[in-house]
């Protein structure tokens, strides 16, 4: 098992490579260094040599990809792309273009992100297997049809509307929570219940659809019916058998979207006010800031690498016939 | 199940007195704190770079620059801040040079900082590390003198701070294009603080300890307008010291952050992604709210502060909302005690008397709410390249084809579509409030308007046609090719909310049997076009920087043309008459014969018609019943310190206004356990079935 991760390990530094290049070249396909000087430095009395200087003192006055004036590897390393991805793999982000120290600001941001991510994630999770369980169980039934017909309207929504009708529901009309913003610790409580509540609301649809169509399929099998005549209660088939039977495409579709929570959810967290890494990673494409940007989708990069890695173990726990071969 | 249920009813209920949605802390209900928000956050609030609104709204409670605006009086004027008067300037060797000479109000001090204890400046990483805000460490203060000034005009040509002025600067400024250089050869080892004590600026001198000189090249009187800018508020040595030590730029402590200033408020809290926190400044001076002001001014209730020391305020809380819904609703709550107006709420908010006058809608007088109105100093307008074939230059046919555009483009109609009318039609380069500006008939441009029935009408499109048809275009086509006229419109683009003002523009030039093809770009394209003076026909705007005319005019000036010289003036307009006087207007203090001067160069701006003179935009802002002194000021954002609030009457209305209404919350609890029992009945009755037999 070690070697395998080992493996792994080492396929993931040429993914890395490749993701930070694509990262770079659509960037600079975009934005040109000049455009970042200008958008750092405003529109207003801004002369060349405040450009010129700008770029030289944040490392951009050289060439992005390939230094032909440069001396054997110095071609390859005297450029923009070498010097701002090389620390990256020492996991040093630097400084954003503004100024303010990226691990820091991440540091910083992780936490709303994941007070708002996790609760959803697990409340979600939990609602919508037990929904789904719940319609596999009366399948074929008037509950069933109503449920997956509740399901495909909710699905159809926009998640933009639920947050604009949460917001005017339970905010404005029923003063139940504030509309916006974010405080630490246990203040964080009443921010984040309707934010949390709506990214449940918004995404139940498409999951326990998504989960019933496992149930059911499951259900057809053999040791299904092998439970039931060994006359096991039906509480017992479903959640004994059916739903660890059911975690191997549960768990694929779950740990990869593990990453996703560091990143919070840019929609929400824009509505809601909360300062966590969605809203960073928007604010720095705005800001054409690369130095964010570029370590933003590194960090994706690793974690999606890592997860990855986890769905895999994870399968060696939940099915015993599963081995690293 | 029930007495479950009842008993949540009866807990709800009794809660109905509490307020839930309060995005504060129950603590600050009554605290003498000011709520508002920012949509952007700032990305500098050093004074030497800080150029933006957004960064101005922190920045100017804090610094204090030698002068200020008088807070009431219109047409602005400026009056002294730190400094004991408005210096005047001082001609020497001939007028070769002119001399400023500022003293500063002795006795002022500086907020308590951790910079000011000599111990803070040798502080151990491990100590930084742990540090959450510069705050967390002793502070002290000390008192405000001349070398604070000198030493900030000195950053302005630090080679690290780029300082958006310093080209300007180091044309009027004695030595500081040297003086920059001269710091580029110190500053050899990055990242470590360059005292620059230690390097005279020719231009700037100290007189004593509360007195320095500033020596310009020539004449420049629009200098004292910077004076009240931040570019030129003190900034003590110890500070950059205290910052730039190992271990304080990672954790986000630089001056760049943690502005130190002698201003009413300190900025404590600075999380820029959520929030931003200002505090009375223990050590302000206090300054008299201003007893003096425009007529109308003692009735709105404007004065009844007179005299009073300020600030008034003890705390000012500023909360990022990103988005306008929250923003919005959260200060119909009551929960930020000013806001602007965006489209969206324009009809909730205003209504439009039938006399033209804007008024408010009974649901927000209801609440109190006050409107304040003021015409931006700044103009929106259409240029026309100056070195395009086709649209630009001097000749009689380029002129006749720019004013046909200027009558057909109807602004009015623009500003009643797409701005709520909010907004004054533009006649010209110079906007309200600027000395120059002419109102009524006066003021209007004969191009595109004539003077009827007391107001301006726009000519009709006839005379538009007859125009285009003097130009070489009858009916939109060229006389000699018999081609139609496509005319390039280069437009900065968001998104497809842009199309209807794209297709507005579109059939303007239609009504001329012109077509107009739109470009659409993002904004560095946008930019870069301009640059290279490749856009046709393009639109920008500017905002004043100071009430002056010299700085709307030198948007046209020909040495300012942007692709020749990278200057503001982005038509690359050039017309040696217009520059000649501009030359001349430029060094003028106001008088009779400056406003003669820039009555000839609005003229000529006029005829040649390098913009369709756009629109001076009208903020529309609203503020709660219990905030008084409000007034919008165009020029200055240090306005905080005059506010007062009644904090108990705020406190009242939040209470009354966002009482929790939980029957719903109960409804939905007894339908969610209603619908669960068709399902428990469903299980009971599977479980007990007995089993069927095989079809």
């Amino acid at each position: 098992m070690l070697a395998y991760i080992v493996r792994r390990i080492l396929y993931a530094v040429p993914i890395l490579i490749g993701v930070n290049l694509i990262t770079f070249v659509l960037f600079f396909v975009v934005n040109t260094p000049d455009d970042m000087a200008r958008m750092q430095l405003g529109t207003r009395r801004v002369t060349p040599e405040a450009i010129e200087k700008w770029k030289g003192e944040h490392g951009y006055d050289r060439p992005l990809l390939w230094n032909a004036s440069a001396g054997g590897l110095g071609k390859a390393t005297q450029t923009v792309f070498f010097e701002k991805s090389v620390k990256l793999f020492a996991l040093e982000f630097g400084a954003a273009e503004d100024g303010r120290d990226i691990a820091n600001e991440i540091r910083a941001r992780v936490g709303p992100s994941l007070a708002l991510a996790v609760p959803v994630f697990l409340v979600g999770l939990a609602v919508n297997i037990t929904f789904a369980l719940f319609l596999a169980f009366f399948r074929a039934t008037y509950l069933d049809f109503w449920g997956v017909t509740l399901c495909v309207g909710m699905m159809s929504i926009s998640a933009l509307f639920y947050i604009i009708g949460g917001q005017y529901v339970a905010s404005k009309l029923w003063h139940l929570v504030p509309i916006s913003g974010y405080a630490g610790g246990l203040d964080a409580l009443k921010f984040v219940v309707l934010p949390v509540v709506i990214g449940v609301v918004s995404s139940f649809g498409t999951s326990a659809r998504f989960y019933r169509t496992i149930f059911v399929e499951e259900l057809t099998r053999d040791y299904v019916r092998t439970a039931r005549a060994k006359g096991l209660a039906e509480t017992s088939v479903m959640f004994g058998h059916v739903l660890r039977n059911a975690m191997i495409p549960i768990l694929t579709g779950l740990v990869v979207a593990i990453p996703a929570l560091f990143f919070g959810s840019l929609i929400t967290e824009s509505f809601f006010g909360i300062p966590g890494l969605g809203s960073y990673t928007i604010d720095a494409i705005q800001a054409q800031d690369f130095a964010v940007v570029r370590s933003m989708v590194f960090i994706g990069s690793v974690l999606y690498v890592l997860a990855l890695l986890f769905t895999d173990i994870s399968y060696t726990f939940v099915d015993p016939r599963v081995r690293f071969e | 199940m029930l007495r479950a249920l009842l008993l949540f009813a009866v807990t709800a209920l009794a809660g109905c007195g509490e307020v839930w949605n309060d995005p504060y802390p129950a603590s600050e209900r009554t605290s003498n704190t000011l709520y508002s928000a920012f949509v952007e956050r700032p990305k500098h609030l050093d004074p030497v770079q800080s150029y933006t609104e957004d960064e101005a709204r922190f920045t100017q409670q804090v610094y204090e620059p030698p002068l200020q605006y008088h807070y009431l009086k219109r047409p602005y004027e400026l009056i002294p801040l730190s400094a004991l008067e408005v210096p005047k300037p001082r001609e020497i060797e001939g007028g070769k040079f002119t001399v400023y000479e500022i003293r500063i109000r002795p006795g002022i001090s500086y907020q308590p900082h951790p910079a000011f204890v000599a111990g803070n400046h040798a502080l151990a990483p491990a100590r930084i590390a742990r540090l959450k805000s510069p705050y967390e460490l002793p502070a002290a203060t000390r008192e405000l003198v001349a070398d604070d000034f000198i030493y900030q005009i000195k950053r302005l040509a630090h080679p690290r701070l780029h300082s958006p002025i310093y080209g300007l600067m180091a044309e009027y400024i004695v030595g500081m294009a040297e003086y920059s250089e001269q710091l580029r050869k110190a500053d050899t080892k990055k990242g470590e603080w360059l005292d620059l004590r230690r390097f005279p600026l020719k231009g700037v001198e100290r007189v004593d300890s509360h007195t320095y000189r500033v020596t310009l090249k020539g004449r420049y009187p629009q200098f004292v307008y910077w004076l009240a800018m931040p570019f030129f508020a003190p900034v003590p040595w110890e500070a950059e010291k205290f910052f730039h030590q190992p271990g304080m730029q990672p954790r986000n402590f630089t001056l760049d952050w943690w502005p130190v200033g002698t201003g009413p408020y300190m900025l404590t809290e600075n999380n820029p992604n959520a929030r931003m926190v200002l505090e009375r400044n223990p050590n302000f001076r206090g300054e008299a709210y201003p007893s003096e002001g425009e007529p109308e001014d003692a009735q709105a209730g404007l004065l009844a502060d007179a005299g009073r020391t300020v600030p008034f305020i003890d705390r000012v809380v500023y909360s990022r909302e990103k988005e306008g819904i929250p923003y919005w609703n959260k200060f119909l709550q009551g929960y930020y005690d000013t806001s602007g107006i965006g489209s969206d709420q324009f009809d909730q908010a205003v209504r439009v008397a039938i006399e033209g006058e804007a008024q408010l809608t009974q649901e927000m007088e209801a609440r109190g709410i006050g409107l304040q109105t003021s015409v931006a100093t700044t103009i929106i307008y259409v240029g026309f390249n100056w070195l395009d074939p086709v649209v630009g230059g001097s000749s009689e046919r380029a002129r006749k084809l720019r004013q046909a555009l200027s009558i057909a483009v109807d602004m009015e109609e623009y500003l009643s579509i797409f701005a709520n009318g909010r907004g004054l039609v533009g006649h010209g380069p110079l906007a309200p409030g600027i000395f120059g500006w002419r109102d009524g008939e006066q003021g209007i441009n004969p191009v595109t308007h004539v003077w009827k029935d007391g107001a301006a009408r726009r000519r009709p499109l006839e005379e538009a046609k007859r125009l285009l048809a003097e130009a070489g275009y009858p009916d939109g086509r060229d006389a000699k090719t018999g081609q139609p006229l496509v005319l390039y419109l280069d437009a900065r683009t968001t998104g497809p909310g842009d199309k209807p003002r794209l297709d507005w523009w579109r059939r303007q030039f239609e009504k001329l049997s012109v077509q107009l093809e739109v470009r659409e770009t993002d904004w560095n394209r946008f930019q870069e076009k301009i640059r290279k003076g490749s856009q046709q026909i393009f639109i920008l705007g500017w905002n004043a920087d100071y009430p002056d005319p010299e700085n709307f005019m030198f948007l046209l000036h020909g040495a300012q043309s942007r692709m020749k010289s990278q200057g503001e003036n982005a038509a690359n307009y050039a017309n040696p008459e217009f520059d000649g006087l501009f030359e001349r207007m430029k060094n003028m203090e106001n008088s009779p014969e400056r406003q003669k001067i820039v009555d000839r160069m609005t003229d000529i701006a006029r005829r040649d018609a390098p913009w369709i003179w756009g629109f001076h935009p009208k903020d529309f802002s609203l503020s709660h019943g219990w905030l008084a002194n409000v007034k919008p000021n165009n020029m200055a954002r240090n306005g905080i310190k005059y506010l007062r609030a009644d904090v108990e009457k705020r406190a009242a209305l939040r209470r009354e206004w966002n009482r929790p209404v939980l029957w719903p919350l109960v409804l939905i609890l007894v339908v969610l356990a209603g619908s669960a029992v068709p399902a428990i009945v469903g299980y009971r009755r599977r479980e007990r079935m007995a089993a069927r037999p095989a079809s």
